[in-house]
Formats: C-alpha cells, sequence, structure tokens
C-alpha cells in the first residue's frame, strides 16, 4: 500500500533484502564461509605455506596435498588459504575507505548542491575519467609496490564511483518532502543530513560497493599479477597466478585454484549484490 | 477578534529561472488575528504555497522575497537561516498536503514527534518521548506506546496527516501553516483531520491559516478566507460573506464553478480562459483576460480596499477600490 518511491531504509536491508532472494541467500552462505577461511587462515591450513619439500616438487592433488604442490614442493591449498587472506583483506580494506571517504562527499555535494557541489564533484569526475588500471599503475609508479599501495589503489579507482551514486540518491531523497517536513521542524541540517538523508540514501551505494568489492579481487589480483601489488614473502591470489604461470603445462592446479578462488569470491559478491540491488535500486533487477 | 499575529505588507515573491523571473505572489497584504483559522484559497500556482513557504523561510535558493512579513512583531523577511531554523517547528509550524510522503520511511513516527522537540528544547530523550505520547494521543492515535516505534507505512494514511500534526503541534507553535492539510486524504478521513484543527484551535487556541483549493473546507472550519488569484490577493472577508456576497468577479466565479445537485449530470462549469504567464505577467489584474466585467482601468493593478471593515477587494469594480486607487493611480497602495 506504500506509494513512496524512495528506497528503503537501511535496517531493513538484511531482511527483506539479501536473505529474501535465493541468490542472495547463496552468494551470502559463501561469502560467510569464505570470511571464515580467511580469518582462520592459521587453523584451516593443512601445511605450512611455505615449508619447502625437496621431494614434492609440482606434485599433482593427492589426498595429503588436495590441490597440489608448487615447484618448491610447497602445499598449495595452504597457500591459497593464506593468499585468500591478503586478497580479501586488500579487496575489503579498499572498498570500505573507498566508502568511507566517497559518500560523505558526494552526501554533502548532492545535499548542499550549487558550488560546493561543483567544488566536490569536478575532482572526483577527473579522476573518473582516467583508465582504472592506469591510475593505480601510475600510483604504485609514485608510492612503490606492495598490497597496501595497491589497497590504497584501488580505493582511489573506487571512490569517485561510489561518491557519484550517494550523490544521485541523495539528489531524490533531498528532494522528498518528508526532507522538507523536517526542515520544517526546525531540525539542523547536519540532522537532516545525517539522519534522514543519509539512511534513506545509502541503499544504491551499499550494493555498488558489494559488487566493487568482488571486481576489487580481481583488481587486486591483476596488480599483484604485474608485480605491482604484494610483495615475496606475503603471496596473494595474483602473485601465486604470476608464478604458477610457468609451469602452466606440467602443473596446471598451480593456476586453477587460485583462479577458481577468485571466481568464487566474485560470484559470492555479485550475488549478494544483486540480491540486494532486487530490493534496493528502483529500476528493479537489471539482469 | 484580537490582536494581529502575522501581518504581510506589499509581499513579493519572484523566482529567479532560465526564462526570467517568475512572479509568483505580487503585492499580498494581509494580516491574521490571533486565534483564528484564516483559510487562503485560490487554484493551484496562484502562490499560497509560496506565501507560507516564504512565511516560514522554506523557498528555494532562486526565489527573492521583499515586503514585509511580521510574525509576533518580529521582521521574517531578512531573516537568517539560523533565526529561521529555530523558529521553525517552534513558533511556526507547518503541515504538508500529502502524508504519505511527509514523513521519513527510515524513522518511527514518535521519533519524528520526539525530534521537533529536542531541535529545539534541551530536554531528555525521556521527556520527549512522554510528550511525544502525549502528543501522539491528542490527535487522537490510538495506543501510542504500542504505536510509538511503528515505521509510517504501517499507517492509513488519516492517521499518518494525525502524526504530522502531532510533529506539528510538538512545541506548542503559536502559528500552524496547513497547506492542503486534508486534499490528499478521503472524505470520512478529511472531516476528522478538520474537526482536530477545529478542536486543536479550542484547546491550544492555535492561529491557522489554511491553504486549500476546497471551497468546502474553507466553508466547514475558517473564520475568514483570503482568495488569490495568480500571485495577487484579489478578496478578503469573513467566510460567511464571502459565500453570502462575494465581490470580486474571480470570486464569484470560482463559487459558480463549485458543482451543485441541479447540474446537468457530466457537466462542469468552468471560467473561460488560462491563467496568464507568471513570467510574464499582463499588467494590472491578472484576472483581467478571463474577467466578464473588463474595462480598460484593469490594466492598471487594483489597490486591495476596505469594503467594509471585515471584507477587502481588489476590483475596480468596487467603488472602495477606485476610492484607494484615486490619488495616485499607481501600482501601489493597498489595506490600511
Amino acid at each position: 500500500m506504500s506509494v513512496a518511491v524512495a528506497n528503503p531504509p537501511t535496517r531493513t536491508i538484511w531482511r527483506r533484502g539479501i536473505l529474501a532472494s535465493p541468490k542472495g541467500r547463496v552468494g551470502f552462505a559463501i561469502l560467510v564461509a569464505l570470511v571464515a577461511i580467511a580469518v582462520f587462515a592459521p587453523l584451516i591450513a593443512p601445511h605450512d605455506p611455505n615449508a619447502i619439500d625437496a621431494s614434492r616438487i609440482l606434485g599433482p592433488p593427492d589426498l595429503a596435498h588436495p590441490f597440489g604442490t608448487d615447484d618448491l614442493g610447497r602445499d598449495v591449498l595452504s597457500r591459497v588459504i593464506f593468499a585468500y587472506r591478503v586478497s580479501l583483506g586488500v579487496a575489503v580494506g579498499s572498498t570500505l575507505l573507498a566508502f568511507l571517504v566517497g559518500v560523505p562527499l558526494g552526501l554533502y555535494a548532492g545535499y548542499h548542491g550549487g558550488w560546493v557541489d561543483t567544488l566536490i564533484m569536478r575532482p572526483i569526475d577527473m579522476v573518473l575519467a582516467l583508465p582504472a588500471l592506469l591510475l593505480a599503475v601510475a600510483l604504485i609508479a609514485i608510492i612503490g609496490p606492495g598490497s597496501n599501495v595497491a589497497l590504497l589503489a584501488i580505493a582511489v579507482i573506487y571512490m569517485p564511483i561510489l561518491a557519484r551514486v550517494i550523490r544521485s540518491s541523495t539528489l531524490v531523497v533531498a528532494s522528498q518532502t518528508y526532507i522538507e517536513a523536517a526542515r520544517a521542524r526546525g531540525t539542523p541540517s547536519r540532522r537532516i543530513i545525517t539522519r534522514h538523508v543519509l539512511p534513506n540514501a545509502i541503499g544504491p551505494a551499499i550494493v555498488q560497493a558489494t559488487i566493487l568489492m568482488g571486481f576489487a579481487l580481481q583488481i587486486e589480483a591483476a596488480l599483484s599479477f604485474l608485480g605491482l601489488g604484494a610483495q615475496p614473502p606475503t603471496s596473494s591470489l595474483g602473485v601465486m597466478l604470476a608464478d604458477g604461470r610457468d609451469f602452466l603445462t606440467q602443473a596446471p592446479w598451480l593456476e586453477i585454484f587460485p583462479g577458481v578462488a577468485i571466481a568464487i569470491t566474485v560470484l559470492a559478491f555479485t550475488f549478494v549484490g544483486d540480491g540486494l540491488r532486487a530490493r534496493l535500486d528502483p529500476r528493479g533487477v537489471t539482469r | 477578534m484580537s490582536d494581529t499575529l502575522l501581518r504581510l505588507e506589499h509581499v513579493d515573491v519572484g523566482f529567479a529561472t532560465d526564462d526570467g523571473t517568475v512572479s509568483a505572489v505580487s503585492d499580498v497584504s494581509l494580516s491574521v488575528s490571533e486565534g483564528e483559522i484564516f483559510g487562503l484559497v485560490g487554484e493551484s500556482g496562484c502562490g499560497k504555497t509560496t506565501l507560507a513557504m516564504a512565511a516560514m523561510g522554506l523557498l528555494p535558493a532562486n526565489a527573492s522575497v521583499r515586503g514585509s512579513v511580521r510574525f509576533q512583531g518580529q521582521e521574517l523577511v531578512g531573516l537568517g537561516p539560523d533565526d529561521f531554523r529555530r523558529l521553525r517547528g517552534d513558533r511556526i509550524s507547518m503541515v504538508f498536503q500529502d502524508p504519505m510522503t511527509s514523513l521519513d520511511p527510515a524513522f518511527s513516527i514518535g521519533e519524528q514527534v520526539s525530534e521537533t522537540i529536542t531541535a529545539h528544547r534541551d530536554v531528555s530523550k525521556k521527556h520527549a518521548r512522554d510528550r511525544a505520547l502525549a502528543l501522539l494521543a491528542g490527535v487522537g492515535i490510538p495506543e501510542p506506546e504500542r504505536r510509538y516505534e511503528d515505521a509510517p507505512h504501517r499507517l492509513s494514511g488519516g492517521m499518518r496527516q494525525r502524526v504530522v500534526i502531532a510533529t506539528a503541534l510538538a512545541n506548542e507553535p503559536a502559528l500552524l501553516l496547513a497547506d492542503e492539510p486534508t486534499t490528499a486524504l478521503d472524505v470520512t478521513i478529511q472531516s476528522q483531520v478538520l474537526d482536530l484543527l477545529r478542536d486543536l484551535r479550542h484547546r491550544l487556541r492555535t492561529t491557522i491559516v489554511l491553504i486549500t483549493h476546497d471551497l468546502g473546507v474553507i466553508a466547514q472550519i475558517c473564520d475568514r478566507v483570503g482568495v488569490m488569484y495568480a500571485g495577487q490577493l484579489v478578496e478578503t472577508a469573513t467566510v460567511a460573506e464571502i459565500f453570502r456576497a462575494p465581490r470580486h468577479p474571480y470570486t464569484q466565479a470560482l463559487l459558480a464553478a463549485l458543482p451543485t445537485q441541479d447540474q446537468v449530470p457530466g457537466t462542469l462549469r468552468v471560467i473561460p480562459g488560462r491563467v496568464p504567464n507568471l513570467a510574464d505577467p499582463p499588467p494590472g489584474c491578472r484576472f483581467a483576460s478571463r474577467c466578464p466585467f473588463v474595462m480598460e482601468v484593469c490594466t492598471t493593478v487594483p489597490p486591495l480596499a476596505h469594503e467594509t471593515a471585515d471584507h477587502l477587494i481588489a476590483c475596480w469594480l468596487s467603488e472602495a477600490t477606485r476610492e484607494a486607487g484615486r490619488p495616485t493611480g499607481a501600482a501601489t497602495g493597498g489595506a490600511a
């Protein structure tokens, strides 16, 4: 019976969003499992990921080493688990950082409009105009490689995207009568922004951030593959892909399992994002 | 009636647009006495809401207000945004047209009432909550304790409008601006809300300015009424007087357009012609192009003049207007 066109409030996102669609439930279940693996990596990994075993160089998968062993005889399963920890950390951390910076900027720009909007959004548009990977590579060239730098680089790529998303939903929400009604009650504008505009405008940004998180894993892998992300002895899924490339014909398990880990994670994030979008995006499901 | 609570003098409101300045309100002067229900009537776009928004300081940035709006002796034109904020929700409140959209879907109804209190009073959350519960009970929300945490979508339109009214009354404002408070509601609920407003006036002595295009609503609860057309105030009088002896041709046409029982079914009486373009309003009386009695003098703005003590009219047909307009014949002039 509701005729409101605005986005549903944040507190109902979980109940009616993620868990309402089968897709969202599957994605969410996979994500919970993946996060648990990343968090409890030392408890789950069957072997020391860095233990070298000369007798088992490039060994195929078997019961003791379900994902096989690499060119130094290290257990691939254990290495994937630990690498996954780094990759997921970068993916989640970068998106979170981009969210925390981008959302206030977009919110403020959208609510105030006029020259405030121009001042905030024009530089953001400029960043958005640059090719994402090129931007990341340039940033890493300036600061130097490393997984933290990769995190920062991805955050710089994502921040403008999230700022634009929240800005546009803020424009819609700010023109609603209930915002004018809040002003008419004498509510201070800071409180209107944080308590009335933000909860109603945040939905699409959450959807976007969820999907971006999956792709962040891909960008991190790409950067690491290029030698610009995690540096030895730290490993990430991208580093593993890069290292295993030389043995692709003899030991494909070195590429398959890190690749599958990336694919499953991106899929899980996309499922959750789609599940949320079905509820939060006014255009409905787009695929 | 007693003291003047709100006095508007020569108020002009213009909106700067790409097509030039749109004159939404032109030279409106009126006063509202303490404790009365004043109806402001006119068709859509005639400047009723703009006038209320001007008094609330809620006009968009491209609007400019000239003239004088005095509320409790305080000049509101040119008041700073922070002073306006302190005024709103405290001494002047507003009820919006559509209760379906004027409550925040992310907030419980109780929180929206208590927010109005905490925005203006330095009181504890508990105190604000208790007061909000009393207010909800006061506007006829059954079981306010249980309803407090409810999201707006769980309430019907009429109940929501009661919540909106409770919110507006939270700090016992001296003036309540009700902008089409019943338009979005069905007829039974409409009369309940009007009863509530009438009851509040008696209980709290709240002065109410009721903006509507519905003459039936005016007839039900207003004491006096102002008729606006295309940004100009054309006539003010007591409700009885307006319905008994409307003087302005627009008011007469408006009343004649009310459907009656003996009307031929399927037909509605209309006023021929169209509202003038307010980006380029005609000089003089803005009703002239649709007026059956149009004269040459109508290209000059008719001043609002006292026909009787309670009845003001801005039309060259009126002796009082001709009298008021005589010394200069210019566009200024108006109510004493």
